[in-house]
């Protein structure tokens, strides 16, 4: 990873980052955190944050196909992995069937949660793509909804598996 | 939330990271998965000014079995790696059960087990079924290798005996005799909660009776501690329910609990006896669950 430092000494570093299928190189601070590399330097702001303290689940991206809360990870430390966010869940324009379950099943309340909730769920069915209840239940358990409206959330997950 | 400024380095080999660190100072830190020091810098908590980051050092990662030496997990093999290791979950299914456990599957997937022992957290939950199966860590320095018991590592809540150049590179779990292993916990969510109490117990069973056993009692003492007098009790009886009862109050009296907004140190004891009693009942009926 190449480091560049400007004029008054801060040290900058070029990280290539891949989101949703495509490369991002750009150049970050060490600080500079993966979620506001993706809502800021991307403009990717499906992606949310809540908590900001990896409580909330409000912020989760897969990271090689594993859900992670961006909001703790450096964009340093992300440097070469491959990123899927919300706005790479959709094919072309058409829906994910798991994100036209949410809305068939009336998931969304205030909507906050959302993106983590469809990130956690869909990396549940691409590594389990019959769950029970329980496993659902225990996939999104990184995943606050204070709408608290979890009920409707299982649901939808639960029939998109059947589908 | 933003992080302050800090000077970042990513070092090759450990030696250069064990470098670093006894070049940088008190003010550099460790940075393996970060779950709890961005937290921590967020917080204000802790403001390194360099972070060492371990992300290049990949075969901290491997979780292998060596014949002579036992189960070795790298240091930076995160909870999720340990869950979903197939040679864990054969060898040692109560490590990949207390790991599940932690957290939450975002958290697991990142967090390490390196830096949930060294964060020396007294409700941690790794390191109580670690020392129930006599596991012991590997640290690297500057001036080479050491080996010790884990159970020796933990000093008090956040301190431990890793030296400022050192780093944790291992954790070795040696072939054991006992015929069973378990942790159970207790917490005030079944996800994302800290331990209000955690029993950790490894049998040796010969038919009904105990050859041997270790009690590992976590979040109710400074550092995760054994209960050496609870461990006498059973070591060379036969099983039985009153037996069980009996070792589990001994345990109550062994370990020295703080109230706290988790649960009063009261609670936390009576805990402490039905925990240990349940975890040996387990441990003995079900093998390494």
């Amino acid at each position: 990873m190449e480091a560049l430092v400007d004029n008054s000494g801060v040290k900058r570093y070029l990280v290539t980052i891949n989101v949703n299928g495509d490369d991002y190189t750009r150049i970050v601070k060490a600080n500079t955190l993966l979620v506001n590399f993706i809502r800021d330097e991307l403009d990717l702001t499906g992606t949310k944050k809540g908590c900001e303290l990896g409580d909330c689940g409000s912020c989760t991206v897969l990271m090689d196909g594993k859900p992670v809360n961006s909001c703790i990870v450096l964009a340093v430390e992300a440097d070469g992995h491959k990123f899927t966010t919300v706005e790479g869940v959709a094919q072309n324009e058409n829906l994910d069937r798991l994100q036209e379950s949410f809305v068939d099943n009336a998931a969304v309340q205030c909507g906050y949660c959302t993106p983590g909730m469809i990130m956690s769920a869909k990396a549940l069915l691409t590594r389990n793509p019959q769950p029970t209840e329980e496993e659902v239940r225990e996939a999104i358990s990184g995943n606050l909804c204070r709408c608290t409206g979890y009920v409707n959330i299982v649901k939808a997950i639960l029939a998109a598996a059947s589908e | 939330m933003y992080l302050p400024d800090f000077e970042y380095h990513m070092p090759a080999t450990i030696q250069e990271a064990c470098a670093l660190l006894a070049e940088k100072g008190q003010v550099a830190k460790v940075l393996a998965g970060g779950t709890d020091l961005l937290n921590k810098m967020k917080h204000g908590l802790v403001a390194p000014a360099v972070l060492i980051s371990l992300k290049q050092l990949e075969q901290l990662s491997n979780i292998e079995y060596e014949e002579g030496k036992g189960v070795l997990i790298g240091a930076r093999a995160t909870h999720n790696a340990i869950c979903n290791s197939k040679l864990l979950q054969e060898k040692y299914l109560s490590i990949c059960e207390a790991a599940h456990h932690m957290a939450n599957n975002q958290i697991r997937n990142v967090g390490t087990i390196g830096g949930n022992i060294s964060n020396a957290v007294p409700s941690a939950d790794l390191p109580p079924i670690l020392m129930a199966l006599d596991a012991s860590i590997t640290l690297v320095g500057t001036k080479g290798e050491r080996v010790m018991a884990l159970e020796e590592f933990f000093v008090g809540p956040g301190k431990t005996l890793l030296a400022p150049d050192e780093i944790i590179a291992q954790i070795v779990i040696p072939d054991q005799s006992c015929t069973g292993s378990t942790y159970i916990k207790f917490g005030l969510r079944r996800s994302g909660a800290l331990a209000v109490v955690g029993v950790a117990v490894a049998v040796t069973m010969d038919g009904n009776v105990c050859k041997d056993a270790r009690i590992v009692l976590g979040a109710v003492a400074p550092v995760p501690m054994r209960a050496p007098k609870a461990e006498a009790m059973i070591i060379g009886k036969a099983i039985s329910d009153d037996l069980l009862e009996e070792v589990g109050v001994c345990a109550s009296t062994e370990c020295k609990p703080i109230d706290d907004i988790r649960g009063s140190a009261e609670y936390r004891r009576d805990m402490v006896r039905v925990f240990t009693k349940r975890a040996l009942r387990k441990a003995i009926n079900e093998g390494h669950v």
